[in-house]
């Protein structure tokens, strides 16, 4: 039979027992709901939390310093490679040669420093951080009121929203509800701010020496600290945290980072450098590189390593994070297979009392010239059209179900004062895949009658009235 | 018809050879030899009626013939086609294009109506749908039910119902007609009309009709042989002269 005829008469034969096989398809609808509203919530949840994460470059970033800082992220990394005092200084030679290392996008050092600025005339004290202008594209900048720095070298800063309540004194108090980003913004975009900062500048006397006398005679370096004052220009008020992993060093306040570097201000590591840095170029205390993608942070940190520093990457955290939510979405997944197998179950015993129920029309058609094949395709593409509907009703259902829930979530998300969020998403891959599924499933399920079905002997069959 | 041609055609060849041919099962301890040993032929163009009592194993045998059962030993040959060497998908082939059945029961299925009922072996033989409606409405007109196809059969009486499983039976022109009591459940003078039909089947299209039946005298009014089983045994076999008035047959008996 062609398989056009075969569905023609599949879809008249469910007709037929209408109710019956409607329960059936609800019965699978509510299988590849259960299944779509599991999934979506896991990949939903997968997807939040990814959009923190990698929002926030972590997963693609790797922080590097130097062995002499006598600081390293690991044990094993303190008793391997070179001793600290014979290890590199991480300078700007250092810095350009990682950042010509294969798949490193961009290696900018991290500067960062304990000011005072002034606003209207009311002093202030805060940490304060060069930011690369590659930084324009993070999304730790979405909802920004105002601008990003209009060059690499532009007077102007971007406050972090509590800075900004800070320096407005509408630090809020615990438990009240924080001002909006938009309501800070507006009185302080376009004002002056003064910095005032210890510039650290080579003595006019060993500037002036020659410097051959000066490499030979290392008791003459020296460099002297001079304070200096510069105005900025606020252009920015971001509401998230662009330097979320620095935790307690994290700077309330960013300037564009070629001019903190221009700035020359005073390092923590500068006293420990002082011999190198009399002598030439600045060293840096931690340098950041950005690769690629997050595949390639392994190979980069080695390269790095044997370079002879010190290198911090998160990528292990990521691995279990990710495998972490490969198991919730196993789990979820196979809870919603439960309500799926319970409904295959159900096909099958619609389809075996079919069988009962038309046993004499079996025997008729195969006694008018039906093949074991026609009557095996007939039963099967019953199964498979309960399959689609159910899928496609099931899909529909599980979408609204996840609908609701985001809903609600997001009513008690606002109630909670935190800002909305997408935790369940439904990708055209669940989609299609759910109805085939589905479609699998039942066909799966048809197996067993159809073939059952088909090996009916129609003399058998014919025999009883 | 000239006597003759029908003559030269019934002659010409042995459509049916059964040989030894054994049909037994088990009900239970008891093994039921349902057909025992049975040596027939029959030639083209014959109209043979099987006759006995119920469980002499006359609808036995004709489920043989038409493929709907296997012999447990013997052989059954149809037209060279050895019917227990053939595979279950050939068996189906066979019945869909060289055997058409009516039974006692009409079986036509009740969720369609006549037009699909009569349609539905052209499905299965794949013809092509614009085809098929055309074909399945001649065979009904031919019948005389050609302002009932979109009746379901139990909007019918029994003798159109019946009606309509011979058009169903003759949609994919097979060369053999075989008839289970064809009118066992219908009053005598729709049973007229329906052995009218198998008749006129028998003379006009040369068809070879097997009909079982339990009614001597209306094996006697239509049949050219008479073949008499008794528990599953052949018990007599004699050409029908009385029916010789409309069928002119000659010795296609053993």
């Amino acid at each position: 039979m062609k398989t056009y005829d075969m569905a023609e008469l599949a879809v008249r034969n469910l007709r037929e027992s209408f109710l019956r096989n409607s329960l059936t398809t609800v019965g699978i609808s509510v299988g590849v709901a259960s299944l779509v509203a599991m999934l979506s919530l896991g990949i939903g949840l997968q997807q939040l939390a990814g959009r923190r994460l990698e929002k926030s470059g972590l997963f693609d970033t790797v922080v590097v310093t130097s062995r002499r800082d006598l600081r390293s992220f690991s044990r094993e990394q303190e008793e391997t490679g070179p001793a600290p005092a014979e290890s590199p200084t991480l300078n700007e030679d250092a810095r350009q040669k990682i950042a010509q290392l294969p798949d490193v996008i961009e290696a900018y050092p991290d500067i960062r420093f304990i000011t005072e600025l002034r606003y209207e005339d009311k002093p202030y004290l805060t940490m304060m951080a060069g930011l690369p202008f590659s930084a324009k594209n993070n999304d730790a900048f979405d909802g920004m009121q105002g601008n990003f720095f209009s060059s690499d070298t532009a007077s102007e800063v971007i406050l972090q929203k509590s800075f900004a309540a800070q320096l407005l004194g509408k630090t809020p108090k615990a438990g009240a509800e924080e001002p909006s980003v938009v309501e800070l913004a507006k009185p302080l975009l376009g004002k002056q701010l003064t910095m005032r900062y210890s510039e650290r500048t080579a003595t006019p006397a060993a500037g002036a020496a020659d410097t051959k006398e000066n490499s030979s005679n290392p008791a003459g370096a020296s460099y002297s600290v001079v304070s200096h004052e510069v105005t900025l220009k606020i252009v920015g008020v971001c509401d998230l945290d662009p330097d979320s992993m620095r935790g307690q060093a994290r700077a309330r306040i960013f300037l564009p980072l070629k001019l903190a570097q221009n700035l020359h201000v005073m390092q923590p590591s500068d006293l420990r450098d002082t011999t190198n840095l009399a002598s030439g170029a600045p060293a840096y205390t931690t340098v950041e590189v950005h690769v690629k993608s997050p595949t390639q942070v392994q190979p980069v940190e080695d390269a790095i390593k044997k370079m002879g520093f010190n290198t911090f990457s998160i990528v292990d955290a990521t691995r279990s994070l990710r495998q972490f939510f490969a198991v919730l979405d196993l789990f979820l997944g196979i809870f919603g297979s439960l309500a799926l197998a319970v409904a295959s179950i159900g096909i099958i015993n619609t389809l075996v009392m079919a069988i009962l129920e038309r046993r004499r029309e079996i025997g008729i058609m195969k006694a008018i010239g039906a093949s074991d094949g026609d009557v095996k395709g007939l039963f099967f593409a019953e199964a498979g059209v309960m399959g689609i509907f159910g899928g496609i009703v099931g899909v529909a259902l599980g979408w609204t179900i996840g609908r609701v829930i985001n809903l609600g979530t997001n009513v008690y998300l606002k109630r909670q004062h935190f800002p909305p969020e997408q935790i369940w998403f439904v990708p055209w891959w669940l989609v299609l895949g759910a109805i085939g599924f589905a479609i699998v499933v039942s066909l799966l399920s048809g197996l067993y009658p159809a073939s059952r079905a088909a090996r009916l002997d129609p003399v058998q069959a014919l025999r009883y009235e | 018809m000239p006597a003759s041609q029908l003559e030269s055609k019934v002659n010409s060849s042995i459509a049916i050879r059964a040989e030894n041919l054994c049909r037994h099962y088990r009900m239970g301890e008891a093994l039921i030899r349902a057909v025992d040993g049975i040596s027939i032929q029959v030639a083209s163009g014959e109209f043979v009626a099987l006759l006995g009592t119920s469980g002499s194993g006359k609808s036995s045998l004709l489920n043989l013939i038409a493929g709907l059962d296997r012999p447990t030993s013997g052989t059954v040959v149809v037209e060279n086609n050895d019917l227990a060497k053939l595979s279950r998908e050939e068996l189906a082939k066979y019945r869909l294009h060289t055997v058409g059945m009516v039974f006692q029961s009409f079986n036509l299925i009740p969720s369609m109506t006549l037009l699909e009922n009569v349609e539905l072996p052209l499905r299965f033989a794949e013809v092509d749908r614009d085809k098929r409606d055309g074909l399945a409405r001649q065979a009904l007109d031919r019948v005389g039910l050609g302002a009932r196809l979109r009746h379901r059969p139990t909007e019918l009486s029994g003798g159109e119902q019946q009606r309509a499983s011979l058009a169903r039976a003759l949609i994919n022109q097979p060369r053999f007609l075989l008839a289970d009591e064809p009118t066992g459940n219908l009053d005598s003078q729709t049973g007229t009309e329906i052995m009218n039909f198998i008749r006129e089947f028998n003379e006009t299209l040369g068809m070879t009709i097997i009909m079982v039946t339990h009614e001597r005298a209306l094996a006697e009014r239509y049949a050219s042989r008479l073949i008499f089983l008794a528990d599953g045994k052949l018990l007599g076999d004699q050409s029908n002269a009385a029916s010789a008035a409309t069928v002119q047959t000659s010795g296609g008996g053993l």
